[in-house]
């Protein structure tokens, strides 16, 4: 019909999409021979591919359990044990890695040469040496060698320090803690009122206050309050000090630390902490000399200086790569099983080895960790765009 | 300034401008002591400095007790490959520090001092008291292959250049032969005896290489105009990025048997190799990718109006230029690989630290992790900080990022 | 300079490019296929053939042809598997590796072995990387069952004990009450400890590692009160202590283990020649027949019992698809029963265990080889 269009067969886009679809079947193809090959394999032993198990008794034990868990619980249940336990030591990992990272960052700056000097061999020294490294080193290196549970040092709390970790005073929830709950909510909620009402008056005069200052003091007044109201009308506290003590083989009471979280804890944020320091670094560099001496010139003080132009500046800089190194120590978190901690990784293997159901827990496994990479993949990339509004 | 007389400085004359350089206590003042919160913040760290290093720095001189470290330098650095078979690590070492020497007389003509000092580093190792005798010699052997190396680039410059291209693309496949061996000249030395740093090497290095080509494919494929190809490109990315090496390395030690046909079977070794080539096409796309992106657009419009095709463009005009900008950061990426080999570990392979922590199993030498686990901190250290220095230096010698 | 650089490269890519293009054209886009090409060719001699195949008799021809036998064994076990400081495996399990091999090639030396943890060992077999596994794994009927495996006789029965320091005054389990137990992932024991202290309501932590070099690295830092595993395991490990003195074994038992070589399931050929050359060592020692007077019995004998053992009479080789001299090397090469316990685990070694259930049932205790008629 049209003589000035090109045969099918040297049309750019029939070409590209006979390539797609070559190699889409390439791909199926593949994947189906593979997938043909594990049913095969796996049928040849009677092993196949269902989520069953997740619902039987799992049979043993875990060390560390943020959720109530014995020997009767299920696989699926033993599967959130192993998954709470990596959320806790990334989480914590993640804000103590953040504070001594930009600790350093900032020590890296200084013009105070020693402490210059510092910053930058504890960089050096920390990023040329791997993780898993560092983890058995300070695991069999520095936890294990502390005295043993009858040697115990004992500092003021007491505070009780062991090869079998650190026993600490603790909060422990009285009758009246359910009701110091609401009186938290409370706080909370006027925080947030609190929070609004500033924002707003900053945005009609153009000055702005200090909302999170103010924000976070009325959440700590009304919790201040609270307790001593509870305390005085409930006569009970809604939080008893909980000491620990020796008792026989281990200490009972406080908080129990054990030497497996705390070694991974200190690994993850010794390591996380000095690519923290380079980011916060770099951010910081990247706001030009100019900025300040206009602001100063301004007339903002130092403190103005710096959370004013400086921070929206260097934090935009900043929030990308400190998203990759969140999800790196995330992700790094599952060398736990090198140590003994029962995170994600751990438990995955022992229920593999109880079930012999390799690619289902494979499956569960990687799709979990997919998950906390995407789910704060979005929540730094929310961030990361409005801190960018701001700036404009 | 050396002729003039003293007096000249006093008489009131034109001064010299002032320059950087200061007396040590003007220099402490300047940096340590400037005002009082400083005076006070370095008191404080020099004591907190002296409190950590002290007992440190006793303990390493004195009380640490390095025999582990020295009874099982073997075994750290080959692992339990045979005795008798080690000379064959010792000519892929060889060959290496021939090419070396080769590539530093043509690509880096000038720097001569560097490299008469790195020179220094075999023969520093040779004079070292406990190795054997047999290792002192090769040592030295080492530095002369060097030097030969060098001397024939230095002699020959032009003529030298296609040997050492042949050179440097044959050393990979030569090396994996001479380590396996290849019936009957070489015994085949199978790879569950590879071990120690040799292992870790042989992992970083067979991943770089093998995943090198997979990522640009990747990469490729990831700013592919076509949807299908592209939205595999980026769910295989994202996904490997998005789990821990460790995770990969257990799907590769459980599952990989059960992907392939019954007829193959492949060990330990190749199976963690498989992983961590796996993980490191993902890696390996997006510094690729990165490169591809620098390059600015002009380039491949005016490729296409000198009527080159698509491929042409890619290949001739795109990815030399991109190739050349990741060059840094692929180097970055083995010395991250180099470290992420330590997992391997985790799945029972004796690579580095897997003999570390067999070593600490041998009864004699119970309880000496501290010594065990901060040599081999030291090894990876140097290495990888060697690494990164050298990659900063090429990145200047290559220029990135000035043109 | 630089030029060199890009030609270098380009090169590079190209080569690249063609390693993945081996991957049987499917490459295309950086999957496992080219690390298929990668293995294949560095793998030649150990694919010899299918032996994940069901089926009779497909794994002893896989081993024929490839000369020798493939065992997955434990590298970590004094007494049972380990590597000595010349680099030669050695232990119970070992010699039973052996043993096999001298029944089907008339050779105890040609068998390789492949360490393997606790872990592993399964999926090992499951994939056809090993031919027997013969690593202390307890028998049990979920094993037997769900991991596609089948037990051979067992050549060890043990049960699982716990070992704790002296000066810890622990004396029974009840004094466990608290403690922290260090134990291997991927064991029976893992379960069989959880099992035992709910039974007993003692309230412990256990402290799970992957290796029994780190388990008892951790005991003897002190991180736990005790460690457990197979009482054979214990007192083999033991000896390995710094002070083997300071540490005692609890005379509770928590559970039977009966340890024995696996086969994959679905090759009854091979599953029988396991079982049997198991059996020949019983018989062994059940005739009086060992490795120093075999030649002579089989010169001199007229008991029609022990020409059917050594190959004298009825071809009882031809029926496993072996040589009629199969028990003969066995016994010529390895050893009877009572000879090979000696040899790793008896009053000569540091380990000195007395045999126990491991006797001859003529001697009180459980083993008890079928005829072999």
């Amino acid at each position: 019909m049209n003589e000035t269009s090109v045969p099918f067969w040297r049309d750019e886009r029939v070409l590209q999409w006979i390539a797609q679809i070559v190699f889409l079947v390439a791909v199926i193809f593949f994947l189906w021979y593979l997938y043909h090959n594990m049913i095969t394999a796996l049928a040849q032993r009677g092993l196949l591919p269902s989520f069953h198990f997740l619902s039987l008794t799992a049979g043993f034990d875990i060390g560390e359990h943020l959720i109530s868990y014995s020997r009767n619980s299920t696989y699926g249940r033993a599967f959130i044990v192993g998954i709470l336990n990596t959320l806790e030591v990334s989480a914590l990992g993640i804000v103590f890695a953040t504070i001594l990272g930009v600790i350093i960052g900032v020590m890296r700056l200084s013009t105070n040469w020693l402490i210059n000097k510092i910053a930058s061999i504890y960089i050096e020294i920390i990023r040329n040496v791997p993780l898993l490294v560092l983890l058995v080193f300070w695991y069999t290196g520095v936890f294990l060698q502390f005295p043993r549970l009858k040697e115990a040092k004992i500092l003021a709390g007491p505070t009780i320090i062991s090869n079998r970790g650190v026993a600490m005073p603790w909060g422990k929830p009285t009758a009246t803690w359910h009701a110091y709950l609401y009186v938290l909510l409370l706080g909370l909620i006027l925080a947030a009122i609190v929070w609004w009402r500033l924002t707003l008056i900053g945005k009609r005069t153009g000055r702005m206050p200090l909302v999170t200052v103010w924000s976070t003091l009325t959440f700590l007044g009304v919790a201040l309050v609270g307790w001593f109201a509870i305390t005085l009308f409930m006569h009970q506290a809604p939080l008893a000090l909980d000491t620990p003590e020796i008792k026989g083989l281990r200490t009972v009471g406080g908080l129990e630390l054990t030497p497996e979280f705390m070694a991974l804890f200190s690994g993850l944020v010794f390591y996380t902490a000095a690519f923290i320091a380079e980011v916060v670094r770099a951010g910081i560099q990247s706001v030009s000399k100019g900025q300040i001496e206009a602001a100063r010139a301004l007339g903002l003080n130092g403190f103005q200086t710096l959370r004013l132009v400086v921070f929206p500046q260097a934090l935009r800089v900043i929030v990308p790569p400190m998203t990759s190194q969140y999800l790196n120590l995330t992700k790094n978190s599952s060398l736990a099983v090198f140590i003994g901690f029962p995170d994600l990784y751990s438990v995955a293997g022992t229920i593999h080895n109880q079930t012999g159901r390799a690619v289902e827990v494979t499956t569960l496994m990687m799709a979990v960790y997919l998950s906390f990479s995407l789910l704060t993949s979005v929540f730094m990339n929310w961030y990361n765009k409005k801190i960018r509004l701001v700036e404009r | 300034m050396m002729n003039r007389e003293p007096e000249q400085y006093s008489s009131g004359e034109v001064l010299a401008p002032p320059t950087e350089r200061y007396t040590v206590l003007g220099w402490l003042k300047k940096n340590l002591f400037s005002t009082w919160y400083y005076t006070l913040l370095t008191l404080v760290t020099l004591y907190i400095l002296y409190i950590v290093l002290k007992p440190t720095l006793i303990w390493v001189f004195t009380q640490a007790q390095w025999q582990v470290v020295v009874v099982n330098l073997r075994l750290f650095m080959v692992g339990q490959y045979p005795t008798d078979q080690i000379f064959r690590i010792w000519v892929a070492l060889h060959l290496l520090a021939f090419t070396a020497g080769l590539a530093w007389a043509i690509w880096l003509p000038r720097a001569r001092r560097i490299g008469a000092f790195l020179l220094f580093i075999p023969l520093a190792l040779a004079a070292l008291p406990f190795i054997s005798g047999f290792s002192r010699i090769n040592w030295i052997i080492f530095a002369v292959a060097a030097l030969i190396g060098w001397g024939l680039g230095t002699w020959k410059p032009k003529a030298m250049r296609r040997p050492l291209l042949v050179l440097l693309l044959a050393y990979f496949p030569i090396l994996i032969l001479l380590i396996l061996g290849i019936e009957p000249i070489l015994k085949i030395v199978k790879t569950n005896l590879w071990g120690g740093l040799l292992l870790t090497m042989l992992l970083a290095v067979v991943g770089i290489t093998v995943s090198f080509p997979l990522g640009i494919l990747l990469a490729l494929g990831r700013r592919s105009e076509l949807p299908i190809v592209k939205l595999f490109s980026i769910l295989y990315i994202e996904i490997i990025r998005g789990v821990p090496l460790v995770t990969v390395l257990f799907m590769a030690q459980l599952m990989l048997p059960l992907f392939l046909p019954p007829q193959i079977k492949i060990d330990n070794v190749l199976r963690a190799m498989a992983g961590i080539i796996l993980f490191s096409a993902a890696y390996m796309a997006e510094n690729v990718r990165g490169g591809l992106q620098a390059i600015p657009k002009g380039q491949s419009e005016a490729a296409w109006a000198l009527g080159l095709s698509g491929f042409q463009t890619t290949f001739f005009i795109i990815l030399p230029q991109a190739l050349r900008n990741v060059i840094p950061v692929l180097v970055n990426q083995f010395i991250s690989l180099f470290k992420d080999t330590s997992l391997v570990a985790i799945v029972g392979l004796l690579d580095l630290l897997g003999i570390a922590s067999t070593v600490l199993a041998q009864p004699e030498f119970i309880g000496k992790q501290r010594e065990v686990y901060l040599f081999i901190a030291l090894i990876y250290w140097v290495f990888s900080y060697a690494m990164s220095y050298a990659s900063r230096r090429l990145e200047v010698a290559l220029g990135v990022g000035e043109r | 300079m630089s030029k060199r650089v890009f030609y270098f490269l380009g090169v590079l890519l190209v080569l690249g490019v063609l390693l993945a293009a081996c991957g049987g054209g499917q490459a295309s886009s950086g999957g496992p296929e080219a690390v298929k090409t990668v293995i294949v060719t560095v793998e030649a001699p150990s694919s010899g053939g299918s032996n994940t195949a069901a089926g009779y008799g497909t794994t002893l021809k896989t081993v024929k042809d490839r000369g020798y036998l493939i065992c997955g064994v434990n590298a970590q076990l004094p007494g049972f598997g380990y590597v000595d400081d010349q680099g030669n495996y050695k232990g119970f399990d070992v010699d039973y590796c052996h043993a096999v091999a001298a029944a089907i090639f008339g050779d105890p030396s040609k068998v390789e072995f492949r360490p393997l943890t606790a872990k592993e060992r399964f999926t090992a077999l499951q994939t056809g990387e090993i031919d027997v596994l013969i690593r202390n794994t307890t028998w049990t009927l979920t094993r037997d069952t769900d991991l596609g495996t089948n037990f051979a006789a067992t050549t060890f029965y043990d049960g699982q004990g716990i070992l704790v320091r002296k000066d810890s005054g622990i004396t029974k389990l009840e004094d466990l009450n608290g403690a922290k137990i260090c134990v291997a992932t991927g064991t029976t024991t893992e379960l069989n400890l959880a099992d035992q202290m709910a039974a007993r309501g003692i309230d412990y932590t256990p402290v799970v590692f992957e290796t029994a070099d780190q388990v008892f690295g951790a005991y003897e830092e002190g991180r736990c009160d005790a460690v457990t595993t197979d009482k054979s395991g214990l007192v083999s490990r033991r000896v390995t202590l710094k002070n083997p003195d300071d540490h005692i074994i609890l005379d509770a038992t928590l559970s039977k283990e009966p340890l024995g070589p696996v086969v994959r399931q679905g090759d009854d050929q091979w599953y029988d020649i396991i079982n049997w050359v198991v059996f020949a060592t019983f018989t062994g020692e059940e005739m009086g027949i060992n490795s120093k007077n075999v030649d002579d019995v089989k010169a001199k004998t007229d008991d029609p019992n022990v020409k059917k053992l050594l190959g004298l009479e009825g071809e009882m080789g031809q029926k496993l698809g072996l040589g009629d001299d199969w028990a003969y090397n066995v016994i010529k090469y390895v050893g009877n029963y009572a000879e090979i316990y000696e040899r790793n685990l008896g009053p000569g070694t540091p380990f000195n265990l007395p045999r126990g259930l491991n006797s001859s049932w003529k001697d009180g205790g459980l083993l008890y080889a079928p005829p072999i008629r």
